[in-house]
């Protein structure tokens, strides 16, 4: 006998499975139209690797992830791509996502198979490949791609491998029903599984209710090393974390995963897609939904390709359309509602519940919270429900986080006992969201405080390289001064050359001296055409000098442009605006020069026609 | 087919609050049904008149604050309060002095902290210590002797008269001490054996008391099977008691002994109807206890060394200060945590 240990909490609800256990797992058929999703799991989406109007063949791969985490999807049946657009996918959201949309040609034509007999003369890696090719994931909950959590990180090893076939929500019966059909598969599949982890124990976990399953697998597992687990039915022992404790004592730590701790957990469909994959190269195309609700005439489990709408699957189970309400995809406890039924079962669809009114009632109008605590007494997972809700409702995110509200697996157990019906998993979900979207602005506020601050210290790197570059620049412009200087000497020594510099110093001298008595004569007495053109003589004389300065400075310039452009040093620049300015002297001096030849000759012209 | 948008669960199984209630009103008939037989008609005559003041005080109330009158008050929470009331009274206080209790209880300890769910004191509770501080003398000379309801006690029509009567004369033979005050006001200047000589003991622990407190245990014990309370409290509450007895209490010339600490006065009904009230109690288990508990030590102190014979309320209260205190140092361990994470955010993260 397995040693069995209790999770805290729990509930029993009414199990309501004997509705769809009556009747063998029946097949659905083709219906007309197959929609395939493009990520029917977390994960990366894939992409198309079909065109529309392309013959597909059975087991083909139309769709692949090529960038991130996934797994390819797979034509169920051979036809003809209708369409590749967005439709209505089963996501709690109601938006719509990237579909392709298979017309069966009713021939049901496989590929070329090739189906391992002895997986044991593989590699690992291939069965994991063979894994991935098939597009397996996990069929239970959110569906991670089963060849990833088939490779535990490296310093982690399973010692332990669970098959969960607890199915502690009530309605739902499709493991239930695979264990006692398809007990050989489920071995197998579990067996390639247990191949490549090579754990210590390897134990399926099924809850009392299930006498049936239980006795199928005992049977299956005959001769093996495997354990039967039977375990106390109560919500939810068939939660991972819930499974692991009642199987192992061990708790999965908080924000860790099962490896952690040495243990894995996998899904009833999930091994048996395995076994499909590994001995018939059948992909994942098809899998086991639950059909019930008291708005079907004939609930059971059918047998479904991937890609099947809903309302042709409610047809099959005669659905009266006036009695459906409430219409849940997976269970009551953590399932959600459909608002339309013209949605496809997915690589993780296990149950739609076409539910009257009185089967799923309303709620109650909610009422204050009394404190009475009945939420804590059967949290499978020990938070305090109580204090999540106030700190949710009043937006307390923070003390609702210290309280471990990201611990909460929102099995609903809260919600189904409180007395003042209080929807307190909705109020978790909000938190979470809003938590997430704070974090999400937190990492977008730090990103961009981290740009700012980059740009600031770029441009105080700039400001101080610049500043590097001027100093350097007036350092070597000071060296050539200094040897300008020296060859200006060694030229004057020569008697080659003038001193420009006393030469320009005596002519400003001049001109200031000029314009003195010049303004001292206009004070002095009225201005006679006579003086003015006296005087304006020696100015045409200055202005020609002057002209000739600025031309031989700009002269001068060019060339040490010229030098510094052959040279690219930094300064050119500053250079050629310089050379530009001193163009716009040389052109103002010509002016200058003209105006007053003009002036001169304009006076002389008046003297002599006086 | 038009489908309803729901969030999950989609499943409920709750018992209602109001069910809560009714279940905790059904648990302590047999002590109201003790009662009435060991002290006659004073209290059920009292649970009447407080359930009926309850009733329209937080009906007004509620409509005054333009709450659905209908919708609140059919979740018994204002019967329970008028009723846990008109069984800690004393059997014939006066009519106003239980409206006063009442009223206070509803209108100003429970509706103006913004009604069910937000108080954070007991409610009948502050009642109860308003008009004990406020009318000592009404609070403690109208307890009923104990006498079997049709051996002498007063009937249903003079028992109404009493209560419901302007005047305020004693009548001779009706009203007795309580044991627990008898004991604690003889105790000083004679020995216990002098002390129980006097008939409000009897010839058991104390006379009509021992068996209220036992049905008031009975029905206590009901509502931790029904899981409606958890037995935390009374646990926390009932063992500090005998703790602090059996440490400070030996000598029974200066102390009341336990067997009366235990069976006389209030304690079942507090440990099991008064401070089970989850509104103003702590949450977790391990708070529970302490809570429970802080309430034991306090009535065995209170009793022992205080001006007062009983203390079930001013326990109560005192310990309802402390809840949030309480509850932010005794959140349970998670699943997958090392140990709980006590205090507030940022501090000492576990």
């Amino acid at each position: 006998m397995t040693q069995l240990w209790d999770f805290t909490g729990g509930i029993h609800p009414a199990e309501n499975k004997q509705q769809s256990t009556a009747r063998p797992i029946r097949t659905a058929g083709l219906p007309e139209r197959l929609v395939l999703p493009l990520q029917q799991h977390i994960g990366d989406p894939a992409e198309p690797l079909v065109q529309v109007g392309e013959r597909v063949l059975k087991g083909q791969k139309i769709a692949d992830v090529t960038v991130g985490m996934g797994v390819p999807v797979h034509a169920p049946t051979s036809g003809v791509i209708e369409s590749i657009a967005e439709m209505p996918v089963p996501h709690p959201s109601g938006l719509n996502d990237w579909c392709i949309t298979l017309k069966p040609d009713g021939e049901d034509q496989w590929r070329e198979r090739h189906p391992v007999s002895d997986y044991r003369s593989l590699d690992r890696e291939a069965v994991l490949g063979i894994i991935h090719e098939a597009g397996i994931s996990g069929m239970g909950g959110a569906g991670f791609p089963t060849d990833i959590k088939l490779r535990p990180p490296k310093d982690r090893k399973v010692d332990t491998l669970i098959l969960n076939g607890a199915e502690c929500e009530p309605y739902i019966t499709a493991d239930d029903m695979t264990m006692r059909e398809k007990a050989a598969e489920v071995v197998a599949g579990l067996k390639v599984m247990a191949w490549i982890l090579r754990p210590e124990r390897c134990v399926i976990g099924i809850e009392d209710n299930k006498p049936q399953a239980i006795e199928a697998m005992q049977k299956a597992c005959e001769g093996t090393q495997i354990e039967i687990a039977v375990i106390p039915t109560k919500y939810p022992s068939g939660g991972e974390k819930q499974l692991i404790r009642v199987l192992t004592g061990q708790e999965v730590p908080s924000a860790g995963i099962p490896a952690d701790i040495g243990v894995m957990c996998q899904n009833i469909g999930t091994a048996v897609a395995v076994s499909r994959a590994v001995f018939e190269d059948s992909p994942l195309i098809s899998r086991i939904v639950t059909i019930t609700g008291e708005a079907v005439r004939e609930p059971g489990n059918f047998e479904v390709l991937i890609g099947t709408p809903i309302d042709y699957l409610l047809e099959q189970a005669g659905l009266e359309s006036p009695k459906v309400n409430r219409l849940v995809l997976g269970g009551p406890m953590m399932g959600y509602t459909l608002t339309t039924t013209a949605v496809p079962v997915t690589k993780t669809t296990n149950c739609v519940i076409a539910a009257t009114e009185a089967e799923l009632p309303a709620p109650p109008p909610e009422q204050p919270c009394i404190r009475c605590g009945q939420c804590a007494e059967v949290c499978p997972m020990e938070l305090l429900p109580q204090q999540l809700f106030w700190y949710s409702k009043s937006g307390e995110f923070e003390k609702a986080e210290h309280l471990n509200l990201f611990d909460c697996i929102e099995c609903g157990a809260c919600s189904y006992v409180c007395p003042s019906s209080i929807p307190l998993v909705q109020y978790y979900r909000y938190a979470k969201g809003e938590i997430r979207v704070q974090r999400a602005e937190q990492i977008k506020a730090d990103r961009a405080r981290e740009r700012f601050e980059a740009r600031k210290a770029r441009l105080e790197r700039e400001q101080q390289e610049k500043e590097q570059r001027r100093k350097e620049r007036a350092k070597a412009a000071a060296e050539a001064q200094a040897k300008k200087q020296a060859e200006a000497e060694k030229a004057a020594e020569a008697g080659e050359a003038v001193d420009e510099r006393a030469a320009k110093a005596a002519l400003v001298q001049q001109a200031l001296e000029r314009k003195k008595a010049k303004t001292a004569t206009k004070a002095s007495q009225p201005a006679s055409a006579e003086a003015t053109a006296s005087e304006d003589k020696p100015d045409i004389e200055a202005l020609e000098k002057q002209l000739e300065q600025a031309k031989s400075k700009l002269d001068n310039m060019q060339g040490m442009l010229d030098d510094a452009k052959a040279q690219q040093a930094d300064n050119v620049d500053k250079l050629e605006r310089a050379v530009a300015k001193n163009h716009d002297r040389v052109q103002r001096a010509e002016q200058a020069l003209a105006d007053a030849r003009k002036a001169l000759a304009s006076t002389t012209e008046s003297q002599t026609s006086d | 087919m038009a489908l309803v948008q729901q969030s999950s669960p989609h499943a409920h199984n709750a018992r209602p609050t109001s069910r809560v209630m009714l279940w905790v009103i059904i648990a302590a008939l047999p002590g109201l049904v003790a009662q009435t037989v060991f002290f006659g008609w004073g209290n059920l005559i009292n649970v009447v008149w407080c359930i009926a003041v309850a009733l329209a005080s937080e009906a007004a109330f509620l409509k005054l604050r333009g709450k659905p009158v209908a919708f609140f008050l059919k979740d018994n929470t204002a019967a329970v309060t008028g009723l846990l009331l008109g069984l800690s009274l004393p059997q014939f206080a006066p009519w106003w002095v239980s409206a006063i209790a009442v009223i206070t209880a509803i209108i100003i300890a429970k509706q103006l902290y913004g009604g069910l769910g937000s108080n954070p004191f007991n409610p009948a509770m502050v009642g109860y210590a308003l008009v004990l501080i406020s009318f000592p003398v009404a609070m403690t000379t109208n307890w009923a002797e104990a006498a079997m309801l049709f051996q002498g006690a007063p009937g249903v029509g003079e028992t109404l008269a009493r209560i419901f009567s302007a005047s305020q004369t004693a009548v001779d033979g009706w009203t007795m001490a309580t044991p627990l005050g008898e004991y604690k006001h003889k105790i000083a200047s004679h020995t216990a054996t002098e002390v129980l000589t006097h008939p409000t003991f009897g010839e058991g622990i104390a006379r009509g008391w021992e068996w209220v407190n036992a049905a008031f245990l009975a029905g206590g014990l009901v509502l931790v099977f029904l899981r409606i309370i958890t037995w935390h409290i009374p646990a926390g509450f009932l063992g500090a008691l005998i703790v602090m007895s059996l440490a400070f209490g030996a000598n029974a010339d200066q102390y009341a002994p336990l067997s009366l600490h235990l069976l006389a006065g209030g304690t079942m009904l507090g440990a099991f109807f008064i401070a089970t009230d989850p509104v103003s109690a702590a949450t977790s288990h391990h708070g529970k206890l302490i809570y429970g508990a802080g309430i034991g030590v306090l009535i065995y102190v209170i009793r022992s060394w205080g001006n007062y014979p009983d203390a079930v309320a001013f326990s109560v209260l005192l310990m309802n200060f402390a809840v949030p205190f309480i509850d932010y140092y005794t959140p349970p361990r998670a699943y997958g945590h090392h140990k709980a994470r006590r205090g507030l955010p940022g501090k000492n993260q576990g």
